[in-house]
């Protein structure tokens, strides 16, 4: 069974390609365009690995970062965060609240493909 | 006639007692010796001769008294008065030389007195001299200080250690001026003057930190310790506050030297409102441009990488060409919207002071004519406007440009003028062409290093115009059907600036009082007001302009004028000058006297904002008026209606001077100010009247410390009993 991957991004741009890329490879791709329905997603069936942007209306992607860190239950799924913000601090804070990886755009798109097959790979 | 002396007494009188027993002592003998024959001839022989034996001892009496009267005065008397003469000289300043008389002795010891006395006067000139030369040199140094202060472009207040202000510069004064939240004239004047507290304006315990921290610093042996901080006013003005402490001097063998004690502070105040908000629009913009643009990039990129992928639907492809075309779209807008504000908040900050494009110009009048020989005509155009320039390298770049249209135009007169041009400032260098030879001038010019005299600098006039966020270029016009060529600088437009108001009233010095070091010594007064010494009040001295003469019978205040005294000086650079609007008739009988119009008045503020304006320009000083008792009466039948309290202890000029010069008729302003000679500029205007009562009050401390009235109590107690006290309004 294809692992499953919610794209969280208020930038509907964005998703169109992410959401047609990780589907090449391969994987579900569930959207989530704010961070309440981000968590709300999340809860309901916990994906196999999250792509998040860090800046979204409503929970933002730190807040949701560290609210799955959080809960027992989703604690294992990995979070790759993506970012405007590229201040050295706001790197450390998204790892310091659990991202498995931060990539600040603009990215490349095999970086980020990388990731995430690196991350799927090293959970399996 | 001389007193008798009891020692010539004493003399004369043991003398005469010697005498008489060595009489009676040679008749014992006589009577021993002799027969009884012999003895009995000898009684004979002076049978009733013995008045004349008496006679004849108290004959002997007075050249004995005679000699003896002259060896007091020889020996005696003579070291007396010269001792006497000794210690006036001594005590007082007398230079006359001691009398030589009496005995040879005393007669050169006088001498070497008189020589002493010669030698202490020459001592004592030499020293006044020295000192006259040394209060010279202090007050140089002091007018040196002041006159350095008032031109530093930074605020600088300096205090004694209880926060009082002891010297303040000329952008101190303006700065609290834009900080006061008083009705102008008298906003900024109730913040910032002599001998006013540091506190009013700045946290006590913000200051008290910072003096704290240089004080720990001084004691560890720091050099040059100062502190820092940053407070909002209450008027919300962020202020960057420097201190550094003055140290005291401590005199030994060595010499003078500094020590780690403070006697006050220095402050270096700056408003960074206006650098705050520019920093938190750069950081805005920086923000928009860098964040929101890595977004945009973020989609673009990654469509655009997709598309790269073989094998995409022609759907998809669609999609992903709008989100690269949407998204470059938004990011050429988001560039275009940043540029106006980003061009200025970005730009790099070189060191541009506001100044007036008609000083820029004279400037440039002065340059032009001294180092290139043109002659130089200064065209009326927007003269007052303000621009935002480092003048001296404009200058040069001017002067380089000027050099050129010389050299390649064969241009001798140019013309200048500054104005506006779309929201930027202007500065226009014009010439005629001379025939066929227009074309010459070029804006390449611009581009070369800038070249005056045999100096070449390492900046273009396009670095100058750069750095001052301006432009350049060459245009034509048609001015009286002539065509004239000319060099537009586009310069930066800085806000006005607020001028100082002139100094109109009765002004001795040339230079303003912003310093009184007297401060220095001057520390908290723990005594009442009342035992305080009069010498040592901070006075304000005012005078009102009314509709009329009864107060309580509906006449208005129309002017108000006070000036403040600080340690016995006139402040006339602190003063309190504002017509009021009495919102209601001025009766034309009195405008001849006060010279007060309706029309003057129409438009001032109402006296229920003048008077707090005016409580706090009075803030911990002694009221003064001449005549008292009718502008208290003016003010206190306001105080319900304006939310304020004159509750300060007040002193009458009038009343003051009936004390002094009881014997006086007339105690009328102008009667006083004649007696003291001093001149009366602006009569019955409110600051003319005002000034001149601070300058008779300066006259009269004195004359009651003569009278043994030194403290505000005892000048209060003596002026209530004196009879000019029982007029009542």
């Amino acid at each position: 069974m294809a692992n499953r991957i919610l794209i969280a991004d208020d930038d509907a741009n964005l998703l169109i390609s992410l959401e047609y890329l990780l589907q090449r490879q391969g994987y579900d791709v569930v959207l989530a365009r704010d961070g309440d329905q981000t968590m709300k997603l999340i809860r309901q069936q916990p994906p196999d690995l999250v792509v998040l942007d860090a800046t979204m209306p409503g929970l933002s992607g730190f807040e949701v970062c560290q609210q799955v860190r959080a809960d027992p239950a989703l604690r294992q799924i990995p979070i790759v965060m993506l970012s405007a913000r590229a201040r050295e601090t706001d790197i450390a804070k998204g790892k310091a609240l659990g991202a498995d990886a931060y990539i600040v755009k603009p990215f490349s798109t095999d970086d980020l493909v990388n990731q995430v097959r690196l991350l799927l790979g090293a959970d399996r | 006639m001389r007193p008798l002396d009891w020692r010539l007494f004493m003399g004369v009188t043991i003398i005469g007692v010697v005498c008489l027993l060595w009489l009676v002592v040679a008749g014992v003998l006589l009577w021993a010796v002799l027969d009884s024959d012999d003895w009995h001839t000898v009684l004979d022989a002076l049978g009733g001769k013995g008045g004349l034996l008496l006679f004849l001892w108290a004959g002997s009496l007075v050249p004995a008294a005679i000699a003896l009267r002259h060896m007091i005065d020889h020996y005696l008397r003579a070291p007396a008065k010269l001792a006497e003469e000794a210690r006036l000289l001594l005590e007082t300043d007398a230079q006359r030389l001691p009398t030589p008389r009496g005995s040879a002795e005393n007669r050169r010891l006088a001498e070497a007195i008189g020589q002493l006395v010669t030698q202490r006067e020459a001592l004592r000139a030499e020293m006044d001299q020295r000192v006259r030369a040394a209060s010279r040199q202090t007050e140089l140094e002091k007018n040196r200080l002041a006159a350095l202060m008032s031109e530093l472009t930074k605020s600088v207040v300096v205090c004694n250690l209880d926060g009082r202000i002891l010297l303040y510069n000329n952008r101190a004064r303006l700065q609290f001026r834009r900080l006061s939240r008083l009705p102008t004239p008298g906003g900024g004047a109730e913040l910032m003057g002599l001998g006013r507290s540091i506190y009013t304006v700045l946290d006590r315990k913000l200051v008290n930190h910072a003096l704290e921290n240089v004080q720990r610093r001084l004691h560890r042996g720091a050099d040059a310790p100062s502190a820092q901080f940053v407070t909002a006013t209450r008027s919300g003005k962020l202020l960057r506050v420097q201190m550094s402490p003055v140290r005291d001097v401590a005199s030994d063998d060595q010499g003078a030297r500094t020590t780690d004690t403070m006697t006050g502070f220095v402050l270096l105040i700056e408003n960074i409102t206006e650098d705050m908000q520019a920093h938190a629009e750069k950081n805005r913009i920086l923000t928009n441009l860098t964040e929101d643009s890595r977004s945009a990039l973020a989609s673009a990129r990654a469509a655009a990488e997709v598309l790269e992928l073989p094998d995409i639907p022609a759907q998809l492809r669609e999609q992903l060409l709008a989100v690269i075309r949407e998204e470059v779209q938004g990011l050429s807008r988001r560039l275009e919207e940043a540029q106006p504000t980003a061009g200025r908040a970005l730009r790099s900050r070189w060191p541009l002071e506001d100044m007036l494009g008609d000083d820029l110009i004279e400037a440039a009048v002065q340059r032009l004519e001294s180092e290139l020989g043109l002659a130089v005509d200064v065209e009326r155009g927007d003269r007052d406007v303000w621009l935002k320039v480092e003048s001296f390298t404009l200058l040069q770049a001017v002067l380089h440009l000027a050099g050129r249209l010389r050299q390649h135009c064969g241009v001798c007169t140019l013309t200048l003028r500054v104005g506006r041009q779309s929201g930027q400032g202007v500065l226009d260098l014009i010439w005629m062409p001379c025939d066929g030879a227009n074309d010459k001038a070029r804006l390449g010019w611009d581009d070369e290093p800038i070249e005056v005299g045999s100096e070449t600098l390492s900046l273009t006039v396009r670095d100058v115009l750069e750095r001052h966020g301006g432009e350049c270029w060459i245009e034509q016009e048609i001015d009286d059907a002539r065509h004239r060529c000319l060099f537009r600088l586009l310069l930066p437009l800085a806000a006005a600036q607020e001028e100082l108001p002139a100094a109109t009233f009765v002004h001795h010095e040339s230079r303003p009082e912003y310093y009184d070091f007297d401060l220095f010594r001057t520390t908290e007064r723990t005594r009442s007001l009342d035992d305080s010494p009069l010498t040592e009040l901070a006075y304000t001295v005012f005078d009102t302009e009314t509709t009329g003469l009864n107060p309580a019978g509906g006449d208005e205040i129309i002017q108000i004028g006070a000036v403040r005294i600080v340690n016995c000086k006139v402040l006339s650079q602190e003063f309190f000058d504002q017509l009021v609007d009495p919102k209601r008739m001025i009766p034309p009988a009195s405008i001849p006297i006060h010279g007060i119009t309706p029309d003057m008045v129409k438009g001032q503020p109402t006296i229920e904002t003048v008077l707090p304006a005016f409580h706090g320009f009075c803030a911990d000083t002694v009221l003064v008026a001449h005549n008292a008792a009718f502008d208290m009466r003016c003010l206190q039948l306001k105080e319900k209606l304006a939310g304020v309290r004159f509750d300060h202890p007040v002193l009458d000029t009038l009343l003051l001077s009936a004390l002094v010069h009881e014997n006086q008729d007339s105690h009328r302003l102008e009667a006083i100010a004649e007696r003291f000679g001093l001149n009366i500029i602006g009569r019955h205007t409110a600051i003319g009247d005002a000034m001149v009562t601070a300058e008779i009050l300066v006259k009269l401390i004195p004359l009651l410390a003569e009278k043994g009235i030194h403290t505000l109590g005892q000048a209060r107690a003596a002026a209530q009993k004196t009879y000019y006290a029982r007029v009542n309004y």
